[in-house]
């Protein structure tokens, strides 16, 4: 029940603290997540995700490769984050253009 | 993509392994306090890799299997009120109760729905004005931000329908009862890794000094646990015992600041039962007095709700580390995670789901690390 979900913030919404959201792509699953724990953390970034609140910033390959573990783990279908596509073992989220 | 395999990596696996093979001279017992961390142990059969002096057991670190069961009592006597929307997150509905268990509430007509988040509940109140809406508030100290912040939210909205059913426990007490316990058995402890987000692990270098026993905050892929359990047992060898951090890649000292002050805000420490092992001093979170109105025990007035394990479980002694779940004459008998006797069958992170699954047959059906890079997806 810890487990907690790598995106990719997308957009940043609310000047309140308390109520700062973002829109975050979970490899093609979007979803609105609480950003209140995580006042650091721009569009472009990548989040840690719990019970649809922030955790924590992380570097996009640890992103990466936690999302293809999630996904090899049948994880992310449980918890409704399943990507719209079938995710092969190295998908993870879309990566910054290099 | 490099990095996307060098965490399930079978060579980098063995190697890991080998190194903990050259290292360990004598017997040690570890002890691994995340439920998610005794899945993926399960899973790749990292237990088998190991050499046969290092011995794996599991703690009380699934959230689902340690809420004490006149939690569960209390959750279906409020969903079975009329008025009442019980939301809850999914893991909880098929843990039994005394009698009954919530899906099967709702299979009798009790309005229980599901949530992602505690949010959802809070949306739902403001959109059932007439209706007063519980939300099962459980979970270690890695969902207790959020529900806190579902509980402050409301208050700062003045909902006067939401209210939350707390049964939040904390890692440390459990560890500290563990340890202090004269049958006690874990000689290391890999901490769990999501909590450690949120909570930092200056806790755990108190429990390290206080009863010398080395801990590693651990990740949760199969290589995160092998490391973890090779800094363990060089401390052990070494005669040392420190904290250390193998999950840097998300835990730091502080933790989540922002996080813990709220949690602070809304909730205090208090003592809590603990399901199969029974009351623990300051062992969990209660809503602070400003939010009593938001207490859904202090709303319906629930005490004489109470109740007692059932016998047969053995739970108690698995989440302590003093027998394994095949050691229980039920296991895979009375007690399936079709029909479970106990809470730790009812998870997927509870250690007796995890052995059905993966421990059953002779030979396990884990992934196991020799073929783990080409699971399916």
């Amino acid at each position: 029940m810890c487990l907690a979900i790598p995106g990719r913030v997308l957009s940043v919404e609310g000047d309140d603290p308390a109520f700062r959201a973002g829109s975050v792509d979970f490899c093609g699953v979007r979803k609105t997540i609480n950003l209140a724990f995580t006042p650091e953390v721009q569009p472009g970034d990548f989040v840690l995700v719990h019970v649809g609140f922030a955790l924590t910033r992380i570097d996009e390959e640890e992103a990466a490769r936690t999302y293809a573990y999630l996904a090899q783990t049948g994880a992310l279908e449980e918890e409704g984050f399943a990507p719209p596509f079938k995710a092969g073992p190295s998908a993870g989220p879309r990566r910054k253009a290099q | 993509m490099k990095y996307v395999d060098e965490y399930r990596d079978p060579q980098i696996a063995q190697a890991v392994a080998a190194e903990i093979a050259r290292k360990v001279t004598r017997p040690w017992v570890l002890m691994e306090v995340c439920g998610g961390q005794t899945h993926t142990l399960m899973r790749y059969g990292i237990d088998e890799l190991l050499p046969k002096e290092v011995e794996l057991v599991h703690g009380p670190g699934c959230p689902v299997c340690v809420t004490p069961i006149e939690m569960v009592d209390r959750a279906i006597r409020m969903a079975s009120m009329r008025q009442v929307i019980f939301v809850s997150y999914g893991d909880m509905l098929r843990v039994p109760g005394s009698h009954s268990d919530l899906f099967q509430a709702k299979a009798d007509g009790a309005d229980v729905r599901i949530a992602y988040s505690p949010m959802d509940a809070v949306r739902i109140a403001r959109a059932n004005p007439d209706r007063q809406v519980v939300f099962f508030g459980v979970g270690f100290e890695t969902t207790a931000p959020a529900n806190a912040m579902a509980v402050w939210q409301a208050k700062r909205e003045r909902l006067s329908n939401f209210s939350m059913l707390v049964s939040h426990v904390l890692v440390p007490p459990a560890m500290r009862l563990i340890l202090g316990s004269p049958s006690n058995r874990v000689q290391g402890f890999i901490a769990p890794g999501h909590v450690c987000t949120v909570m930092g692990y200056s806790e755990y270098a108190g429990l390290v000094k206080e009863f010398h026993v080395p801990m590693v905050v651990g990740g949760f892929e199969p290589l995160d646990l092998l490391e973890a359990i090779f800094m363990l047992v060089s401390q052990l060898e070494e005669g040392r015992a420190e904290v250390e951090n193998q999950y840097a890649r998300s835990v730091n000292y502080e933790g989540n600041l922002a996080a813990q002050r709220l949690l602070l805000e809304v909730f205090e420490v208090s003592g809590r039962k603990w399901r199969g092992i029974g009351e623990i001093a300051d062992s969990g979170f209660r809503l602070r007095p400003e939010y009593q109105a938001f207490d859904a025990e202090y709303v319906f007035d629930l005490e004489d709700v109470t109740a007692e394990e059932p016998a047969e479980c053995v739970s108690a002694l698995v989440l302590q580390g003093l027998l394994k779940p095949v050691d229980c004459p039920e296991f895979g008998r009375r007690c399936t995670p079709v029909a479970p006797l106990g809470a730790p069958m009812v998870s997927a992170e509870g250690a007796c789901a995890a052995y059905y699954q993966y421990r059953r047959h002779a030979r396990p059906q884990t992934d196991g690390l020799a073929t783990m890079s080409n699971a399916p997806a």
